[in-house]
């Protein structure tokens, strides 16, 4: 039965029931059991955040504790999934991925491609994105655009609990590499979860609010600022179509295409930086595919095109927000 | 004047989870006459919109509630009063009115409850203590919420219970038997669980040829049927919604299906196929669903016509059909020789929920004698 979950207990859950369900999934990553000389496997950490606590003692030797080089165990999980195994690598931190980035733009993205489509590569890698965590430059960006751009790589964000069980199952069953992006800020967030196992496919948009006057994209933490914003302009007499795009690669453009036929104004709200976004690329495809339907020019609401900063108040400045959204939605409406 | 001439209109609870609702609009004016029945204004919930039928006749003396605006369920949203009643007396009672407080925190989550059955774990809800006991049976890819408008009125005078069937709702997604034997013995097993050694039975579409099946295996253990938009009475059944329910991946595929199932399309909003969509992304509905499809109407035809045996068991019968039923053909509801037939306008498939009060009354008839 559906009961409400924390997007990490549906993260933990989805891993648990996919391990439960099939022997060839393990999970490996830098402390997911809880490092060499924990007390014990119950008090085990189970993550940098706790995400995977309490699978090691269901589990076992299916979880694996990783020594500190994300290039070898990223390359090590691909390496497996080409050999029959379904590994779940967490990279802890997406930021991390720039050392093993030939393992994963190279080989993995590659292999189905290159050996005509003889070779599989079912691998997820989990990891860590976004910021407001005060945990600075290194650890706080939203890499979604660099997986987004390599053909080979399906792109996961999931915006809540519900979808990112759902989808981390689907990933884990794909027969490709698949990025999947958490949003740390979102962690905590909780919204009803089936009991049951459950998939999401890839490839389709959730339409979170109906409206006609603006339509709204976003992904991760953005769809609830922009919920946000949409509250806001509500009481002003806008209606907000919100689209959660979830999954990055592939991209549902049809949803959005659709809506802002219906709506004629875009506002694409991403929390990577601006250049080469998920924001400039749905604006553009959109700008393409449906320029006679548009009555005023797409606007992006994105993060600055700096690192993210670690001082607080700047880092709350960096972070889009409703009210950017607000002012992004009015500038549409009355061009 | 006696305060007992104001009577407050307010703001429905439908299901077991509502606990505010938008009123979208009013469909009276203040100073209308308003008969029981009328439609007075449109409330959308987070899982369906629906106009409210008056629940009593009066004067509408003033409308307190505004159009767009949400209100907790209970809520005073207008109030009926004669003529006679003073304008100030309405105001004081508009300014004394209290929403009641929810009886109890996390209602909703106690009013489902599970249990092991022999054809595995089952949902259901149970509503009302007193009065002969009754069992409602949703149809292919429904749930017990299917009967958010009917449980809380059957419980008035009944005792209600509504399930999931075996491969739908939260009940088990395993199907041992995906035959229409197998869901009548999962019926069985549930009447077992709950210690019912007989019921009445009121069945929608699949459901319907569930309960009759039942009927006629095990005669001794129903009270009186009530098939509405009623498989098992007629071969023909609509292969488009069959098969695009089954197929539909997308909430766009499903939408334009979700059409068929009632006369007013605009009931189709979002949260419905959203709650259809999650249903059917559950690890074993898919494969629930294609066997019950294949084996219970492949190729659009309905495989059990149980309308001759029906007539021989000498229940009281009752069959209510939607005029604009788009899955079943409503000439069925004429197949049996000696049933009550009520046809009802202005509903499709889902007359249940289209037209609550009216399908309301004609159970507690069949059920109350």
């Amino acid at each position: 039965m559906a009961r409400k979950l924390s997007m990490k207990d549906a993260i933990n859950e989805a891993l648990d029931q996919e391990m439960s369900r099939d022997p060839t999934v393990i999970v490996m990553g830098e402390d997911i059991v809880g490092g060499s000389g924990s007390p014990g496997e119950n008090d085990a950490w189970g993550g940098v955040l706790g995400v995977t606590k309490g699978l090691y003692a269901k589990h076992g030797d299916r979880l694996m504790d990783t020594p500190l080089s994300e290039s070898a165990y990223i390359g090590a999980a691909i390496g497996a999934s080409t050999c029959g195994l379904r590994p779940v690598a967490e990279l802890m931190f997406l930021d991390f991925m720039g050392v093993c980035f030939d393992q994963i733009f190279n080989q993995a993205a590659k292999f189905r491609y290159m050996f005509g489509g003889k070779a599989e590569t079912p691998v997820t890698i989990r990891a860590m994105v976004g910021a407001g965590f005060r945990a600075a430059a290194q650890h706080s960006q939203m890499l979604t655009p660099l997986f987004t751009h390599i053909p080979g790589l399906k792109v996961v964000c999931p915006s809540n609990a519900y979808d990112a069980k759902g989808l981390l199952i689907q990933s884990i069953r794909d027969n490709d590499p698949v990025i999947f992006c958490e949003h740390k800020n979102l962690y905590a967030h909780e919204t009803d979860v089936p009991e049951e196992s459950y998939t999401i496919p890839f490839g389709e948009a959730n339409i979170t609010r109906e409206g006609g006057d603006v339509t709204i994209v976003g992904y991760g933490l953005m769809v609830h600022r922009a919920s946000e914003a949409a509250d806001t302009l509500a009481k002003e007499g806008i209606d907000c179509e919100i689209v959660d795009l979830r999954t990055l690669s592939p991209i549902d453009i049809d949803s959005v295409v659709e809506s802002v036929e219906n709506t004629g104004r875009l506002v694409c709200v991403d929390e990577a930086n601006p250049r080469c976004s998920i924001a400039a690329d749905v604006a553009s495809t959109v700008a393409q595919q449906a320029f006679g339907s548009l009555k005023a020019a797409p606007r992006l609401v994105t993060a600055p095109h700096t690192p993210v900063p670690f001082s607080p108040a700047l880092e709350d400045l960096y972070i889009p927000s409703a009210a950017n959204i607000v002012d992004a939605v009015r500038k549409t409406m009355a061009p | 004047m006696a305060e007992s001439d104001i009577v407050p209109v307010l703001m429905p609870k439908w299901g077991l989870s509502m606990s505010e609702g938008i009123l979208v609009d009013w469909l009276v004016d203040e100073g209308a006459e308003i008969a029981v029945g009328d439609e007075i204004m449109e409330v959308e919930t987070d899982k369906i919109a629906s106009a409210v039928e008056a629940a009593d006749a009066g004067l509408l003396r003033r409308r307190v509630g505004e159009a767009g605006e949400t209100y907790p369920v209970r809520a005073l949203l207008g109030v009926l009063a004669p003529a006679s009643v003073g304008d100030a007396e309405i105001d004081a009672f508009i300014e004394a009115y209290e929403v009641p407080a929810d009886e109890d925190e996390g209602e909703a989550e106690a009013q489902y409850e599970f249990v092991e059955t022999a054809a595995g774990r089952l949902r259901y809800a149970r509503r009302g203590d007193d009065g002969p006991a009754v069992v409602l049976i949703h149809g292919f890819g429904g749930d017990l919420d299917n009967w958010l408008f009917n449980i809380d009125a059957l419980a008035q005078q009944s005792r209600v219970y509504a399930f999931d069937l075996p491969g739908h709702g939260q009940s088990t997604k395993s199907l041992e038997d995906a035959s229409l034997d197998g869901l009548s013995g999962a019926l069985g097993a549930f009447l077992d669980a709950l210690e019912l050694d007989s019921a009445h039975l009121v069945g929608h579409s699949m459901g319907a040829a569930v309960a009759a099946n039942f009927a006629c295996t095990s005669p001794a253990r129903v009270d009186s049927l009530s098939l509405i938009g009623a498989a098992g009475l007629g071969t023909e059944i609509n292969a488009d919604y069959i098969d695009g329910f089954v197929a539909a991946e997308s909430r766009r595929d499903l939408k334009p299906v979700l059409f068929h199932l009632f006369a007013d399309s605009g009931l189709v909003n979002r949260s419905l196929v959203d709650d259809l969509l999650k249903y059917k992304r559950i690890d074993g509905v898919q494969e629930a669903l294609q066997r019950l499809a294949a084996s219970l109407f492949p190729g659009g035809v309905q495989q059990t016509v149980l309308a001759p045996r029906i007539d021989e068991l000498g229940k009281a019968t009752l069959v209510v059909w939607g005029a604009e039923d788009q899955v079943i053909p409503a000439a069925h509801a004429h197949n049996l020789a000696k049933a009550t037939a009520e046809v009802i306008d202005g509903a499709g498939h889902m007359v249940q929920m289209e037209q609550a009060s009216r399908v309301n009354d004609l159970l507690l008839g069949n059920i109350l004698g």
